[in-house]
């Protein structure tokens, strides 16, 4: 459908297009610049061709950190996806409780990350923290500074803490849209429970569910500042994701190249997973 | 299949009802007969939605119980009453077939495999949607959509009830007089119970043995499509049956006449009422005979709708409409006649009754 | 004056509109009929401007607009919804395109009043659009629409949503509206009683086609080809199929039907009779034929009934006056009164439509 064709409009776009030119083109060209040279200071740069890349692609490092990277968003996902929805069923639909549950949903989401971050970096700790000291006063030995399941456990719930209400709001919006009368039509038929969700709830829910998962999957892909905060990447490399090991490595080694050649590759592999979960959700969507 | 009794019926949408007014329901006290066709009839507001999802079980009533062959159900679940409801927007399972939309209540209920298929096969012919019974209900037209929901409320054959709101708002005038005429040859041949809810009088006379007219929460009469034609009971169901409705013409009675102005007209018999009432003629267009003899009128417009026409006229001050047919014309010095048998007398807005 | 020259609509390979060609005159009231999907909407987005024809022009006072966005033009519109501004006073919704056109207080107040008065919007200025009746609701858009006092205003079926007796008063109302703002109106309908009621001029609409355009009582009495008859007919048009030879319409197992004088230089060949239901009667007349048909279920409105009848694979309605409950399942005699006799050649183009005042 061609709604409009009133070429004016970009001139209203215009600015914006322009910010994202300075903010995010711009830097991403430097970035190019870099990924394919290499220096020894004093802005001296010698051609390097793709070496930065393939060094990257056949780094141990990166292998471990990648490989990171995709298990911790496939284990939020598994739980975010399916613990938002189950809160978002159970939701009041009308009454005094639902701006009660909308606001006690978004709270997390008001905390800026790192905030998020040394809130769990204290309420965890053995010595001063609640969740620490008790859990360690009841006989489980728990640490996440020196024991590496103990600080993927603590990074997890704290994600899934932090940002399950986003899923939780965006299936509430899908499911308060549901007419009144498909759930009426429904008790009539003698459905079940579960029928109830698998035919009318759930598909009336794909589509912001879609939204969610890309989110999340994108979102937690990028993680950073939380494990940083919390574990700084430790125990040993047991939560250095490809964000925290890319700063390592631009920031700490001041190796620009590499980092670069990372940055650009990390970009590519979110893009392209992205495109994939895209893909196959608007596949299902139009089967059915 | 079953008989259905109101038993003192009320409801009122607030918690504490204490004046007539707060009641969407205001009385219902009836029964409804085992395998008639009912249509509750009227404008919306007048409570007939409320009055049929009580039934159905969506709503427990405030006051009164609901009896299915003299077992009370008042506090049963929808579910538990077995009835079937065709709402006024399609409702169908997008993510199924045609075929399993319709087979949806069936293998819910735990009926086995075969038994469901030759039912679900039977539906699908009887509502011509063989052709796409295995398409998904997805992406097909509103029309079609309503089918499979009309198809849904049909397939089970043991239901106590078929209530239907409103079931053809979002079909085309062509496929209404089908798929009415297809509701109508379905209830000739199983005879279920069925109650149909709509604003629409061609739908709820042409559908109905019994047509239930409500008005402000109460239900104003209760009649055959004939009955509500010649003889309304109150004026708002002369002047919402027909179309246009009947003319009300405000008299002066005395005995078996009434006087229009300087007109005096015969009534089919005298009329015995107390003093200080509100009396009114009503005619209906097509009992107005227009010719050169009567009482004189004068025509403000003629509305020329194909197969009639109707002739807008004034009458000692009042509106009075006539139905010409389409062949008819119009004198040039019009007079008209009233056809006593279509004419009915009302005090305070409810009929008379006429004395031989 | 508004013109719509060959203009046709393709969107995502498929044909919305094709060639179409309406001149319509100021002051005038043009109905759209014809089913869902016919076109009416796609037509109308055009007339609008919101949407561009794929090929042809629209041209308003001679001007062409073709592709002029709608904010340029002066269009007002009315939809099957009730759209209002949910969090204005009546009044304000009323006063809405007044204020954005600039008007001065006095103005805005005399056009509010006036067109609450010819909508009887009175008493409600002051509540907000959520408190009233649908009917109050729709009569708030169309008097939003009329106080805009654009040349051009589109009501896209406004009243499908409202109660029956709500649609019968204000559709009286409205021909009275519109013949006093001197504004092309241009209103959709699927519903043939409909667009008689209202009257003016109709163009049929048939899968993306105007099949006729003309006055609205023309149209429905002689329709040039089988598609507009069956449009405009509700119920249904009865059809016949049947052979013209000589001077006699025939066909295996009925009985003959004499072909009017002035047809007989039509060729010989098939044909399609049609005929409208109260054309069809219990009893037999003067000029009548009789037909077979078995009986399938009868409807009785109260003063009249409906009797859905088969002929072979035709289903037939017959209206009669009265009430009869014919008993379904049986085969009678139904008497076609051959004086309203519709005749259409083999291509479906009317050759015989009612005589003129019968």
């Amino acid at each position: 459908m061609d709604k409009s064709w009133n070429n004016k409009a970009w001139f209203l776009v215009l600015p914006v297009l322009l910010l994202v030119a300075f903010s995010a083109v711009i830097p991403l060209m430097t970035v190019v610049n870099y990924s394919v040279q290499d220096t020894f200071g004093n802005n001296q740069f010698f051609w390097a061709g793709t070496d930065w890349f393939s060094d990257v692609l056949s780094s141990a490092r990166f292998h471990d950190a990648l490989l990171r990277n995709l298990a911790f968003s496939a284990i939020i996902l598994l739980i975010e996806v399916p613990l938002g929805i189950f809160i978002a069923l159970n939701m009041p639909r009308k009454g005094l409780g639902v701006p009660f549950c909308l606001v006690f949903m978004s709270l997390p989401l008001l905390i800026p990350w790192n905030v998020v971050g040394t809130i769990w970096q204290v309420f965890g700790r053995v010595d001063i923290g609640l969740l620490g000291y008790t859990l360690n006063s009841i006989g489980i030995d728990y640490n996440y500074v020196s024991d590496p399941f103990d600080a993927w456990v603590t990074v997890i719930i704290m994600d899934v803490w932090h940002w399950t209400s986003l899923v939780v709001l965006l299936c509430y919006a899908g499911l308060v849209s549901i007419p009144d009368a498909y759930y009426q039509a429904a008790k009539i038929d003698g459905a079940s429970r579960w029928s109830v969700f698998r035919f009318i709830q759930l598909p009336k829910m794909n589509r912001v569910l879609l939204i969610a998962v890309l989110l999340r999957f994108m979102d937690s892909f990028m993680i950073y500042t939380e494990p940083f905060v919390v574990t700084g990447g430790g125990p040993g490399n047991a939560t250095t994701f490809l964000s925290i090991d890319l700063v390592k490595t631009a920031i700490g080694q001041f190796d620009v190249g590499p980092a670069a050649a990372m940055s650009l590759i990390y970009f590519l592999i979110i893009l392209l997973l992205s495109w994939v979960f895209y893909t196959v959700m608007i596949t299902n969507d139009a089967k059915g | 299949m079953a008989r259905i009794d109101l038993d003192h019926i009320r409801h009122a949408y607030m918690a504490n009802p204490s004046r007539e007014e707060d009641y969407a329901l205001r009385e219902v006290h009836h029964s409804w007969e085992d395998g008639g066709a009912y249509a509750l009839l009227g404008p919306s507001g007048c409570g007939k939605t409320t009055l049929l999802n009580i039934i159905s079980g969506l709503l427990t009533p405030s006051e009164g119980k609901i009896l299915f062959d003299g077992k009370d159900v008042t506090g049963l679940q929808p579910e538990e009453r077995n009835i079937a409801q065709v709402f006024q927007f399609p409702v169908v399972y997008d993510t199924m077939t045609v075929a399993d939309n319709l087979a949806f209540p069936l293998r819910n209920r735990g009926m086995a495999e075969a038994e469901v298929q030759s039912r679900v096969a039977e539906v699908l012919e009887m509502i011509d949607l063989v052709d796409i019974a295995h398409r998904k209900a997805r992406g097909l037209t509103a029309d079609l959509k309503q089918k499979i929901s009309l198809g849904r409320g049909l397939v089970r054959a043991d239901v106590n009830a078929i209530l239907f709101d409103e079931p053809l708002t979002v079909i085309d005038p062509h496929m209404k007089w089908q798929l009415r005429s297809q509701l109508k040859l379905l209830h000739r041949r199983f005879g279920h119970t069925m109650v149909y809810v709509t604003h629409d009088q061609t739908e709820a006379l042409t559908f109905a043995d019994k047509v239930v007219v409500m008005y402000g929460g109460e239900i104003v009469q209760i009649g055959t499509p004939q009955e509500l034609f010649e003889r309304p009971s109150h004026t708002f169901v002369g002047y919402f049956i027909g179309s246009p409705g009947m003319n009300v013409l405000p008299v002066a009675l005395d005995g078996a006449r009434a006087q229009l102005g300087q007109h005096s007209i015969a009534l089919p018999g005298a009329a015995s009422l107390g003093d200080g009432k509100r009396t009114e003629l009503g005619i209906r267009p097509e009992f107005v005979q227009l010719g050169t003899e009567g009482m004189p009128v004068s025509i403000r417009a003629i509305e020329d709708i194909g197969r009639q026409k109707i002739v807008r006229a004034m009458i000692e001050g009042n509106e009075l409409a006539i139905v010409l047919n389409e062949d008819a014309s119009v004198p040039a010095d019009p007079h008209v006649t009233f056809d006593p048998a279509g004419i009915n007398v009302y005090a305070d807005d409810w009929r008379v009754k006429l004395g031989g | 004056m508004l013109e719509l020259d060959n203009v046709s609509k393709i969107a995502n390979g498929e044909t919305h509109l094709s060639d179409i060609s309406l001149r319509l005159e100021s002051g005038s009231l043009n109905v759209l009929l014809g089913p869902t999907l016919s076109g009416k909407t796609s037509l109308m987005r055009i007339m609008a401007g919101l949407d561009r024809p794929t090929r042809g022009r629209v041209l308003s006072d001679g001007k062409d607009v073709t592709g002029l966005a709608v904010q340029k033009r002066n269009v007002a519109m009315v939809y099957q919804q009730f759209i209002n501004y949910p969090a204005m006073t009546v009044y304000e919704n009323i006063a809405s395109p007044l204020r954005i056109a600039g008007a001065d207080k006095a103005t805005i107040e005399r056009e509010v009043a006036r067109a609450a008065e010819l909508l009887r919007l009175g008493p409600y200025l002051q509540r907000t659009p959520l408190n009233l009746s649908g009917g109050q609701q729709q009569r708030t858009a169309l008097a939003r629409a009329i106080v805009k006092k654009a040349g051009l205003v589109l009501l896209d079926e406004p009243l499908a949503n409202l109660d029956y007796k709500l649609r019968e008063e204000l559709r009286a109302e409205l021909p009275k509206i519109f013949s006093e703002s001197g504004a092309i109106f241009v209103y959709a309908t699927t519903e043939p009683s409909e667009a008689l009621l209202l009257g003016g001029a109709t163009a049929t609409l048939s899968e993306g086609r105007v099949t006729q355009f003309g006055p609205t009582v023309e149209v429905f009495r002689n329709p040039v080809d089988l598609m507009t008859a069956q449009t405009f007919s509700d119920p249904p048009m009865n059809l016949l199929p049947m052979e013209k030879r000589q001077g006699m319409f025939v066909k295996q197992g009925v009985r003959d039907i004499p072909v009017p004088a002035e047809l007989s230089h039509l060729a010989d060949g098939p044909c399609t009779l049609g005929f409208r239901p109260h054309n069809l009667s219990l009893v037999a007349g003067a000029g009548t034929t009789p037909l077979s048909a078995e009986v399938m279920v009868t409807e009785i409105t109260g003063s009249e009934s409906y009797v859905h009848l088969i002929h072979e694979d035709q289903r037939w309605v017959m209206l009669t006056k009265g009430i009869h409950d014919v008993d379904a399942g049986k085969m009678m005699d139904v008497h076609l009164d051959t004086a309203h006799l519709m005749v259409f050649d083999r291509n479906g183009q009317t050759v015989r439509t009612q005589p003129a005042g019968a």
